[in-house]
């Protein structure tokens, strides 16, 4: 089977494509600040039990944000 | 042909920001012609990697506070230690003492119906030294007006995010013990 060719966008298109990867990558950024604060506040009032929950979500966020990067510098 | 310019999309090509022709640009801007809508494109691929970096490092801040939580695990319980008297200590009066070290100043307060109250002396919010009013059942900070409840060291008012950490007591005979410190979020 040939690999299917990859459809050459328009730089408008490739443009929105961007635009919908930036929101994506600006949501997830968002929710880390809100994270981090959140388990900063935890922890400081002695509550440990949030602490790794909240870096395995972090990291989840990063491991997203990284692959939409890649997708973009792929494009 | 691929680099004829005729066979290009139309949208790839550039155009000045007066949409005039090239032919009809000033001198300078033929010398040094700009992609405008690739610079576009390149300025915004550019800000999704700074928001990837800034997203490394709020990880970089969690893994942070799980390495601060892991030793703080490992740490001895704060010691059982003498911080005053009872007759030393009249009704409706406060004192003050550094518990579990000598860094960390608290407040002994000793109410009206004769409680025995003690708080850390930081304030939640940026660590100043809070103060009794005890006519008011209060404890105020005066760097930005927080207001704690003095009977349970709750948060009423102004910036702090949390409780007072308590310190927990013991009483035996005349002399008052600390024997704890209970951090608290809400």
């Amino acid at each position: 089977m040939t690999p299917k060719p990859q459809r050459q966008l328009t730089r408008t298109q490739r443009t929105t494509v961007v635009i919908g990867i930036l929101c994506f990558v600006l949501i997830l950024v968002v929710s880390q600040l809100w994270l981090l604060t959140a388990t900063m506040n935890a922890y400081l009032g002695g509550d440990d039990d949030v602490v790794w929950p909240a870096l395995a979500a972090s990291v989840g966020c990063l491991l997203l944000n990284l692959g939409l990067l890649r997708y973009l510098y792929k494009r | 042909m691929a680099d004829d310019p005729r066979s290009r999309d139309p949208e790839d090509v550039t155009v000045a920001p007066d949409a005039r022709p090239m032919a009809e640009q000033p001198l300078w801007r033929r010398d040094f012609a700009i992609d405008w809508p690739e610079d576009n494109y390149v300025a915004r691929r550019d800000f999704a990697k700074f928001l990837v970096l800034t997203s490394g490092a709020f990880v970089a801040g969690q893994t942070w506070i799980a390495a601060k939580s892991l030793l703080r695990k490992h740490r001895p319980p704060p010691p059982r230690q003498k911080i005053g008297t009872l007759s030393a200590l009249a009704l409706s009066s406060a004192t003050m003492f550094a518990y579990p070290t000598e860094q960390d100043p608290c407040l002994l307060i000793r109410t009206r119906d004769d409680k025995l109250l003690a708080y850390s002396q930081k304030c939640t919010h940026l660590s100043c030294a809070v103060v009794p009013v005890l006519d008011e059942g209060l404890i105020r900070c005066p760097c930005h007006d927080g207001v704690f409840d003095l009977a349970t060291g709750r948060n009423l008012a102004g910036p702090p995010p949390r409780p007072l950490p308590v310190i927990e007591l013991e009483v035996t005979g005349d002399d008052i013990f600390a024997i704890g410190v209970k951090e608290r979020t809400v």
